[in-house]
């Protein structure tokens, strides 16, 4: 038999889903159309949840309370990502955060821009750890995270 | 506890990308080779424990169906287990649980995964929620980048001495994988060539991260009187952690990570371990990016908060250290992400059954095994020592 070398065959799985985004992300959708920021309380440990949760993961309780959180948090972390894979939703490069909102308790995942992010070195001189950011708004919103654009520099 | 539960043979398949087997074929060449280790044949065993990574990495969907045959599965009982990168230390607790509880005598555990077939970036972006996380999310390095910015930021630690000590881990891994016949990625490194290497996502450069493998591994976990009746020299399993964290990447503080400490905590609660960097004489951290393995040692209780560097710059960690950890290549070199957790769980134990050949760490009686899963969600510890 002629030797031959290991075949790959090529294959692909493309499944469309429909997705329940539930009452709770709904109205926390509903509300970035309005240019407002909202998280749930916990009424039994007292932490707000940007974005918001039906329940506490820790303690389980119902989330019921709602409150409006500052639009200018700190930034807890970030990554400069500059790696194109399948799939991927966002043009590279940006700047993947996260951002703990005035009066949450959580971070907050969302990109950082409005400037040049071509160069790390020069991305690092505007993002740093502990620093704060603000949001700036999509004009025209979709009712989805994107409605915040993304969050710049305070300076 | 349950009773007394031993690791009579491991079984691993040449790792790195096997074009030259079919999925289900790679999983049986591991298998094989753990029925040779323990001298068994597929008619010894009570049950089967399968696991990988998102069934989305090869696009076929409940892979243990596919492997029944190769996993000796027809006639038997037939598990699977899931939770992404820490798989392979779930899979091995099941194996333990299955035997512990007297349910099965003889229980073979299996992880597999082949990478090169799929995208792993992409499948891994899938982990996060649709919702909120995933538009921002890029795959593994991502993640990993923001956990280790946030962990110098906040142990005040100087960015150049974290690099340097990362390079460290990495030439010390990659140095290790030669000792390793095993071992995907083969190739000397400096520090210098680690430091200039392409940037992944600042600083994680590409000598910092873990490959892409194809491969598997089997372990055949038994009772103690099997164990007795069929293993000269078994390995005994001494304690065991999971845990787990909330599904949102910011709920959760991954500086000092929760998950994993606990993980450790409830380990060597149960293993009686009171000073692992002392007791302990090898570990197999689940490492597939350098800066992470640093935070690992010091939530495994090997170092202070924020000294892990310090600790990788005096070699404690590094072959003929106090605490060598890795001495196969680690997740850095050789990453077949269903099969990695486990890999760590059988090296252990060919660590304390002397069989591990070049890079056996000398007289290794008490080993650490880890595997961290999810967007840093999940920390699996399994301790497993030559003495019952």
């Amino acid at each position: 038999m002629a030797k031959e070398e290991p075949r790959e065959f090529k294959a692909e799985v493309v499944v469309p889903y429909e997705l329940a985004v539930g009452r709770t992300w709904t109205t926390f959708y509903d509300t970035l159309k309005e240019e407002k920021i909202l998280g749930t309380k916990c009424r039994k440990c007292g932490r707000v949840f940007v974005p918001p949760r039906t329940f506490c993961p820790r303690c389980f309780e119902e989330m019921d309370e709602w409150v409006e959180v500052a639009q200018e948090g700190v930034v807890e972390t970030w990554a400069l990502i500059n790696m194109p894979f399948y799939g991927q939703q966002l043009e590279i490069p940006f700047v993947s955060a996260q951002i703990r909102l005035d009066g949450s308790d959580t971070g907050f995942t969302h990109r950082i821009g409005g400037f040049d992010l071509k160069d790390f070195e020069t991305v690092r001189t505007r993002v740093k750890l502990g620093s704060r950011v603000r949001t700036v708004w999509s004009k025209e919103k979709k009712g989805g995270i994107l409605d915040i654009d993304y969050f710049e520099p305070v300076k | 506890m349950g009773k007394p539960v031993a690791i009579i043979g491991t079984g691993q398949t040449n790792h790195g990308r096997r074009r030259d087997v079919s999925y289900p074929e790679l999983v049986r060449e591991a298998v094989v080779a753990a029925f040779e280790d323990a001298g068994i044949t597929p008619q010894d065993i009570d049950g089967v424990v399968s696991g990988t990574m998102p069934s989305m990495m090869e696009g076929i969907s409940l892979t243990h169906f596919y492997f029944a045959d190769a996993l000796c599965q027809v006639g038997k009982p037939i598990l699977k287990v899931e939770t992404c990168g820490s798989t392979g230390q779930s899979l091995g607790h099941c194996g333990y649980y299955w035997v512990a509880s007297g349910m099965g005598d003889i229980v073979l555990v299996v992880g597999h995964e082949k990478m090169h077939e799929g995208d792993s970036q992409a499948t891994m972006t899938t982990v996060f929620d649709p919702f909120f996380q995933q538009t921002f999310a890029a795959g593994a390095p991502g993640i990993f980048t923001m956990q280790c910015m946030e962990w110098m930021y906040r142990f005040n630690i100087d960015e150049q001495k974290a690099r340097e000590a990362a390079a460290l881990v990495s030439v010390s891994n990659h140095d290790n994988a030669f000792d390793n016949p095993y071992a995907h990625i083969k190739i000397r490194v400096t520090v210098d060539d680690v430091k200039s290497a392409k940037v992944i996502t600042y600083p994680v450069r590409l000598l910092d991260v873990c490959p892409n493998s194809d491969g598997a591994c089997a372990v055949i976990f038994a009772s103690e009187e099997k164990a007795k009746k069929i293993c000269k020299k078994p390995a005994w399993i001494k304690g065991m952690g999971f845990r787990g964290e909330e599904f949102f990447f910011g709920e959760s503080d991954k500086s000092v990570w929760p998950s994993a400490t606990e993980a450790a905590k409830e380990a060597y609660n149960m293993a009686g371990i009171r000073d692992p960097l002392k007791e302990l004489d090898v570990a197999e951290v689940y490492n597939p990016f350098t800066y992470q393995e640093m935070i690992f040692y010091e939530c495994f209780g090997f170092c202070p908060r924020g000294e892990g560097p310090d600790y990788v710059l005096k070699g404690t960690f590094k072959k003929g250290g106090k605490l060598p950890c890795d001495p196969s290549g680690g997740t850095l070199c050789t990453n077949p992400i269903g099969a990695t957790g486990l890999i760590r769980l059988a090296e252990s134990v060919l660590q304390v059954t002397g069989k591990a050949g070049d890079r056996q760490v000398e007289g290794a009686k008490l080993a650490l095994s880890h595997a961290m899963g999810g967007t840093d969600q999940f920390n699996g510890i399994t301790i497993v020592s030559s003495e019952l």
